[in-house]
């Protein structure tokens, strides 16, 4: 061993590579994309589901790794993500750079592998608008950012469905604009109660570049459209009862919560809007899950 | 290095090792069913 004490770093530990691929996140991405491809209805060979559905995880990691790789001056800035690998030192961004550029294409190749060019290119599409759409170039510049940019989060399901299909049809698509909807509720409720974090990185949440007041009128506008696009399936007669229900009940619920936070003034607890972020999330996981169920339930 | 740092980088390497290791099995068992799979279907 030739290393020198001034020279050595440890490497970054296999956890780190795994904290780079946002797991929590990915959570969401891996349950839709399951969702979306059990609502097609299309058999699938059970090897090839898992492997398709193991390419849309590894994609969504290849592309977080990514985005910390590239945020990871303003990651250092911020209370929430200071602790990260790069910020925080326990590894160095080339190794996140190539970790990220790895994973990503071998998601793609594994995703063509298994399924088809439609499936393949929705993947390599929605890592690349990730990556290059909403972090390169949105996030710095824009308080839209995370409402064009949501549409990165909003292609696991209909991934989930082509790969399985083949082909795109109205319900994927709705699939799809009720998670690019449900995008700025989510994200702007906790960036309501996480402020002073990206006022401190410069980050033109809509919160700090337009003012809290305009952020809940605007969280209340997009979950009322959202809540439309939520029972859509239903009245359309792509979905039974089952999912019908739920998207109502659950969708009242939100509109209720995101009526509170929209009434209200800054205070220090933000106890509505932390409720809301985490119902948000919730209501995401249940509604899918009803989905899918239903269109089980109806084959 | 001292002692402790080499020992806490032998030990980082050898986990790494250990993960990498485990990842690149879990990949032949993959490739292999999916290899199954295919010729399945295509029966």
């Amino acid at each position: 061993m030739t290393t020198t004490a001034s020279t050595l770093q440890l490497p970054a530990d296999w956890r780190d590579f795994i904290a780079l691929t946002k797991p929590r996140v990915m959570t969401l991405v891996v349950f839709s994309g399951v969702c979306g491809l059990v609502a097609s209805g299309s058999a699938m060979h059970p090897v090839l589901a898992f492997a398709s559905i193991l390419a849309i995880a590894m994609g969504a990691g290849g592309a977080a790794a990514l985005n910390q790789w590239y945020e990871s001056d303003l990651d250092a800035k911020m209370l929430r993500t200071a602790n990260r690998p790069i910020p925080a030192g326990r590894m160095d961004r080339q190794s996140a750079l190539h970790f990220g550029v790895g994973i990503s294409v071998a998601s793609v190749i594994l995703m063509e592998l298994v399924s088809n060019w439609l499936a393949t290119g929705l993947l390599a599409g929605s890592i690349l608008y990730y990556v290059l759409i909403y972090t390169v170039w949105l996030k710095r510049r824009t308080p839209q950012n995370i409402v064009i940019g949501g549409a990165a989060g909003a292609f696991p399901p209909v991934i989930g469905w082509v790969a399985a299909s083949g082909d795109i049809t109205l319900l994927p698509f709705l699939m799809f604009a009720l998670i690019f909807l449900w995008t700025p509720p989510h994200s702007w409720a906790l960036a309501l109660f996480t402020k002073t974090d990206y006022a401190a990185a410069g980050v033109p949440m809509m919160p700090v570049a337009a003012g809290e007041r305009s952020a809940r009128s605007q969280i209340l506008i997009y979950t009322l459209a959202m809540a439309v696009v939520a029972v859509l399936p239903w009245s359309l007669g792509l979905a039974g009862p089952l999912y019908g229900w739920t998207a109502a009940i659950l969708s009242v619920a939100f509109v209720v919560l995101s009526a509170q936070v929209a009434r209200r003034s800054s205070d220090d607890a933000m106890r509505e809007e932390k409720q809301l972020f985490i119902f948000s999330m919730s209501y995401l996981f249940v509604l899918f899950g009803a989905l899918a169920l239903d269109r089980v339930m109806a084959l | 290095m001292t002692e402790i740092d080499e020992t806490a980088y032998r030990a980082r390497q050898k986990s790494r090792a250990r993960a990498l290791a485990i990842v690149l099995g879990g990949l032949v068992l993959l490739f292999y069913a999916i290899s199954i799979a295919k010729l399945v279907i295509n029966r």
